[in-house]
């Protein structure tokens, strides 16, 4: 791994989201949990501007901070007098080590690909022929690709946003 | 990643290729980040001036020539006021929220193509750019009048939260009207695809709901609830003092001017004018078309009356969103029935404006006829409600 | 560039922090966002194996956009029911809402 500036950019990325993701399971206050939330899936946008991905960190950004961001501080105030739970975490020495066990065979998983198992698993990163946006755009709505998967992606969001709004709604209103 | 100008002078000069890049990219952020930073001094006195002018007054004319310094004097007075902070504020994001929120503004220039050959960066995807960093606007806002720890803060953000996501479906909408007709999202093509054609003359009602809806984004009247002094005393910026008020203020400002060049840029034809290609007066012709949309967003602000927030909410839901979604869908099928029909040519930037005028025309009926509907319907509910209200005077009349 | 199983790394860390806050965290809003934090570890995991393995199909992006929408419908269905129990039980700590328990 070279040192040059991608490497400092994914060196910055991957503390920021690492970062963001522990504030978020060890905060205090919830509302700051959204924040450091945002925080963690700005630096996965980040990550993914370095994965040359630039159509998928935009949605990230706004698909995360600009829609759920959002949604989860009115959750958050919502449901008042969590903002200060006292009661964080339950069993915690145990998940500690449960997550940590799992974070170990994560890396086994990783590196043993990578230093036993021979070279024919490493394919050679290219830049040439890379999929653009509108390869993508192309490729949703094209009969031969994913234009089933799209509709069904769209309808699946209709359902979840009625589905949301019945739920959410609050049972007194219905008789108004 | 290529090494263009600056940075393989540097690079020839024995500095490192990796750190090169960074210089040469970081002055360049700089340089970006800067002419914002400029140009709201000026807006400020700008907006003083004119809504001076249309309150019958003469406005800031005592600091400098003209006034022009009044900012200078006002940023010195908010930079020595006493920066407070409330005991029971949650201190990093209290700080914190100004920050982004001018930066939510700022971060829009990156895309802004000054002159054909000027501009910080021209991404494959800018307008989904754009949409992405002004939602970090809203965020910004919401944290702003959470952390304050101030009911007033917070009712102030809840109102400004409710609009801005809503006024943001419209304004989508009408983004993606030039972001079809030009069939890329970058800025730079945009612009170069209404080399022969302007947007606005294909699209009006795109261009009148991107306005409207930007002007609720920046919470400028008839949409300002966002700072209604006689109901919230200010809004979510209550608590904030000195410069952190001051950079609340400041984005707001900016922002006004960022949806002037935005609108300039996808549905004016940005820099395209006569002698576009020498960058000066391509830039000028930039700066002037925003300027004029700059000034009717400051003439609207200063002379139309505060909405309430359900007749905010009503009018976005029963009247932008529905036509909004109305156009693009109109959009959409005109332009794919014409290109089949060979009556629309399907690369506009390369097309004269023969071949453009048969799809400017059809488009434009299509907008006029959206408008004399809804203008109908409009008409239609009005007199009803007239009617409602005078048979009740006459009841209450024959009562008495 | 920087090699594929660095990006690897990152991302299974990033899953074993969700990990944790989903089986250790008493409050459903933080479980919620805990979840919200493994989904994009796998976001990751699919875009880094994009890139590295199969950048010229377009499959990868295509699989990592319907993430997004499974995501979005996700937080909004999760946080209507957790918004739903708070109403109904005045708590949203997830072992307290244990009506259908037998």
């Amino acid at each position: 791994m070279e040192f040059n500036f991608i490497t400092v950019a994914f060196i910055v990325f991957s503390l920021i989201t690492l970062g963001g993701a522990i504030g978020v399971v060890t905060c205090i206050n919830l509302f700051r949990g959204t924040i450091w939330l945002m925080v963690s899936l700005f630096g996965v946008a980040g990550l993914m501007v370095l994965l040359s991905a630039e159509f998928l960190a935009a949605v990230q950004v706004l698909v995360y901070i600009g829609a759920i961001a959002i949604l989860f501080t009115f959750a958050v105030m919502l449901t008042r007098s969590i903002t200060s739970d006292k009661m964080r975490f339950t069993r915690v020495w145990v998940n500690v080590i449960s997550a940590g066990i799992l974070f170990v065979l994560f890396a086994l998983g990783v590196i043993y690909p990578v230093w036993v198992a021979n070279a024919a698993t490493h394919f050679p990163v290219t830049d040439a022929g890379l999929a653009t946006t509108t390869d993508l755009g192309v490729a949703l709505v094209s009969g031969s690709q994913f234009v089933l998967p799209f509709e069904v992606a769209g309808l699946l969001l209709t359902a979840a946003m009625i589905g949301a709004i019945v739920i959410a709604r609050d049972a007194d209103d219905e008789g108004n | 990643m290529d090494c263009p100008g600056l940075c393989e002078a540097l690079a020839n000069g024995g500095v490192n290729l990796g750190l090169a890049q960074f210089i040469s990219l970081f002055i360049g952020v700089v340089l970006v980040s800067g002419v914002p930073l400029v140009t709201v001094i000026f807006l400020i006195w700008i907006e003083r001036k004119v809504a001076a002018r249309i309150q019958d007054r003469i406005g800031p004319n005592r600091v400098g020539p003209f006034g022009l310094l009044q900012t200078f004097a006002d940023l010195i007075k908010l930079l020595i006021k006493e920066d407070i902070t409330p005991t029971a504020a949650d201190r990093l994001l209290y700080n914190a929220a100004p920050l982004v929120s001018f930066a939510s503004v700022v971060l829009i220039w990156a895309i802004v193509p000054f002159t054909p050959y000027h501009y910080g960066v021209d991404l494959e995807i800018g307008a989904l750019y754009f949409v992405a960093v002004a939602s970090l606007g809203t965020l910004a806002i919401m944290t702003a009048g959470w952390a304050s720890n101030n009911k007033y803060a917070l009712l102030g953000a809840f109102r400004v939260v409710a609009l801005l996501v809503s006024y943001e479906i419209p304004l989508v909408f009408a983004l993606m009207v030039p972001v079809m007709l030009a069939g890329t999202m970058s800025m730079v093509d945009i612009i170069y695809a209404q080399s022969s054609m302007w947007f606005v003359f294909m699209s009006p009602l795109a261009m009148i709901l991107f306005f409207i809806s930007s002007q609720a984004e920046t919470g400028r009247a008839p949409f300002d609830l966002i700072e209604a002094e006689s109901e919230l005393v200010a809004g979510f910026n209550i608590e904030y003092s000195g410069m952190k008020f001051g950079m609340f203020f400041a984005a707001e400002f900016l922002h006004v001017f960022t949806n002037g060049i935005l609108l300039t840029i996808l549905f004016f034809g940005g820099w395209l004018f006569p002698l576009w290609n020498e960058p000066l007066i391509a830039f000028a012709w930039l700066g002037l078309k925003a300027s004029v949309l700059y000034f009717i967003s400051l003439w609207i602000r200063n002379t139309v009356p505060r909405m309430r927030i359900d007749q905010v909410m009503w009018f976005n839901w029963f009247r932008l969103v529905p036509i909004s979604i109305l156009n693009l869908l109109a959009v959409a099928f005109l332009v794919k029935v014409m290109q089949e029909l060979g009556l629309a040519p399907r690369d506009l930037a390369q097309a004269t404006l023969g071949e453009v005028l048969p799809m400017t025309i059809i488009l434009f009926l299509s907008n006029v006829a959206i408008a004399i509907g809804l203008l109908g319907q409009v008409r239609s509910v009005g007199r009803e409600s007239r009617l409602a209200t005078e048979t009740a005077q006459t009841a209450t009349a024959v009562g008495d | 560039m920087v090699p594929l199983w660095v990006f690897l790394m990152v991302s299974a860390a990033l899953f074993c922090i969700g990990v944790f806050g989903v089986l250790a965290r008493r409050n459903g809003v933080a479980v919620l966002m805990s979840v919200e934090l493994m989904l994009n570890a796998a976001l990751m995991n699919i875009v880094a194996f994009w890139r590295y393995n199969n950048p010229t199909e377009v499959n990868g992006l295509a699989f990592a956009a319907f993430v997004f929408v499974v995501a979005a419908a996700e937080a909004a269905v999760g946080l209507a029911i957790i918004i739903s129990v708070y109403r109904n039980r005045h708590s949203i700590i997830p072992e307290e809402a244990d009506t259908l328990k037998g």
